[in-house]
């Protein structure tokens, strides 16, 4: 190395150090340490006193897929990842399309409007849409009655509490997709609507042809953005069911928090940590896969 | 008719556009609404959409009885330390990664933002014992450490300061500046915008963050607005009027900062949006 070469390396280092130490101490060790604990049987006990830990092997793993509990966690968390995920993707390229219309005045005010949910905090809108969801005297199911439905127990009743948290989850954050997905409207080629105007394409096949086709990094960016937060889920059931009613809102997230948390099995919960990391993974690979085989 | 046929797109994209404003906005204006209404009036079938006589007797009870000053005052302590602390390690970061050439720079920096699609959950339980070892737990500093340095504020910085020609760097070497003086006077004001972007990611995530907080403050007077407000729910779930005043001013304040800087909130989701 040239003396030139180490006062690089060297400055390079002192500048790093204060963002890139914590990270290694505070993040990339912990992932590691969860790695191992998940090996082991570090309990309430162990929590005492190091030396009753002991290392156990896969049986935290064994355990976790014989636990009836957990596969319910896990069909939950997946309900919300691919029916929450895609409509949350889906009404954020709608409203994508009405913000961005050459026809909409003031798109700005519109993007603002439909934002704001994004910045709120998760926990005080969680409160907010437990009081509209209430059965009798809340303000969804009176907007609902005006279409002659008859009153739903949104949180109450088992098969429709998760479909209550996805609808919450998704006017929560839509809005972020929505920018992200005017950004990439926004880089299409405007002569290219013009051509296929010229050429007498309808809104829908244009829609179908020019501006799905280019939006595709876009989409595949927004896709796997929203799975990994979806797979997440956690302060929605904490604040809205507690998990319930019958576990039909229990997340693997609030799995984790209760066993690791309240109950102290931290050898079992971060196994439950590593299914969700692999989960999540996997999912991520699968969907670089698919659209890397659509592309070429 | 014909007129008609000319207005119809325009109106239909008018009349979608206004219900989603309606169904998006709704939410907010009630919670606003109800905080406002005299006890039990926001229970009352059919449901009022405003209160008959306007009362902030909920806004002075929180601050009064329940101690919401306190905690709206951990969590502005505690977001603007951690959006302090960002900023200084983060831009450091992001300049050496965008500017130094050094061994192993771009290997690094790809596994660096390959590590976010690791769920911050994986690390939390040790974590907890980490900094359980430290004695930083129940601590301003427990909330603190964990956030202060992220990756996702480095690849912003580092995006930013990839446009901007090394040539504006190397005259300043030139005149003997040092390194640290380069990056303080020259490189920083230079980030300015993307700085103020960084800041109100990492002011609203602090601010709105819930479930380490949880695990960390243990004791009530050391609570966050959200860890808070959830634990208000448990006692008073059935004073509706109350926890929507709650909710007013857990949201409020990060609502404002959002409507005061979008500008800058936007032009971040678009540079992470461009690049990932």
């Amino acid at each position: 190395m040239t003396g030139r070469e180490r006062h690089a390396a060297l400055s390079a280092g002192i500048f790093l150090a204060p963002a890139l130490l914590p990270i290694a101490v505070f993040f990339f060790l912990p992932v590691l340490a969860a790695l191992l604990l998940s090996f082991t049987d570090f309990d309430i006990y162990a929590l005492g006193d190091l030396n009753r830990l002991r290392f156990v092997g896969f049986a935290n793993y064994l355990q976790l897929l014989q636990s009836p509990l957990f596969w319910t966690a896990l069909g939950n968390t997946f309900y919300f990842v691919l029916v929450g995920g895609p409509l949350s993707v889906a009404i954020s390229l709608g409203a994508a399309l009405l913000v961005n219309s050459r026809l909409t005045r003031f798109p700005s005010l519109f993007r603002t409007a439909f934002f704001l949910p994004v910045v709120t905090t998760l926990v005080a809108v969680a409160v907010v849409w437990r009081y509209l969801y209430h059965p009798r005297h809340g303000l969804l199911n009176y907007g609902l009655s005006w279409l002659g439905i008859e009153p739903i127990d949104w949180l109450g009743d088992p098969d429709w509490a998760m479909p209550a948290i996805i609808l919450m989850a998704v006017w929560k954050n839509f809005g972020f997709n929505m920018i992200i997905f005017i950004a990439g409207l926004q880089n299409i080629p405007p002569q290219l609507y013009e051509a296929a105007r010229i050429d007498g394409a309808s809104a829908w096949r244009q829609f179908r042809h020019i501006t799905l086709p280019l939006l595709g990094p876009t989409f595949l960016f927004v896709a796997l953005m929203t799975m990994i937060g979806y797979f997440q889920m956690f302060a929605e059931p904490y604040v809205m069911t507690q998990g319930g009613p019958a576990n039909r809102t229990l997340s693997v997230v609030l799995l984790m928090y209760e066993e690791g948390f309240r109950w102290w099995n931290m050898g079992y919960a971060s196994a439950a940590a590593f299914v969700l990391f692999v989960l999540i993974l996997a999912g991520t690979v699968l969907q670089l896969k698919l659209r890397g085989g659509e592309r070429s | 008719m014909s007129r008609i046929r000319r207005c119809l797109p325009a109106l239909l994209l008018y009349g979608a556009l206004a219900a989603g404003v309606a169904l998006t906005l709704s939410p907010l204006l009630w919670m606003l609404a109800a905080s406002l209404m005299p006890i039990g009036e926001a229970n009352s079938y059919p449901p009022r959409l405003w209160p008959s006589t306007v009362t902030f007797e909920h806004y002075a009870a929180l601050f009064t009885r329940l101690d919401l000053g306190r905690y709206l005052l951990n969590s502005a302590l505690l977001a603007s330390a951690v959006t302090a602390i960002a900023l200084f390690v983060n831009s450091m970061a992001g300049y050496a990664f965008a500017k130094f050439r050094f061994q192993g720079r771009d290997r690094l920096f790809r596994g660096l933002l390959a590590a976010m699609v690791i769920p911050a959950q994986v690390a939390m339980l040790p974590l907890f014992l980490l900094l359980k070892q430290f004695g930083l737990i129940n601590t301003y500093w427990g909330v603190i450490v964990p956030g202060m340095a992220s990756i996702f504020g480095i690849f912003l910085i580092r995006q930013y300061l990839l446009a901007i020609p090394d040539s504006l760097l190397d005259a300043a070497r030139m005149d003997g500046a040092g390194e640290f003086r380069i990056y303080w006077s020259l490189v920083l004001p230079l980030c300015r915008p993307i700085l103020v972007t960084l800041a109100i990611f990492t002011f609203l995530g602090a601010w709105n963050d819930f479930m380490w907080p949880l695990i960390v403050l243990t004791d009530s007077s050391m609570y966050t607005l959200p860890v808070a407000l959830a634990n208000l729910l448990g006692e008073h779930v059935q004073d509706t009027e109350l926890m929507m005043a709650g909710s007013v001013l857990t949201v409020l304040p990060v609502m404002l900062l959002f409507v005061a800087l979008q500008k800058y909130y936007i032009a971040g989701i678009m540079l992470g949006g461009m690049k990932g």
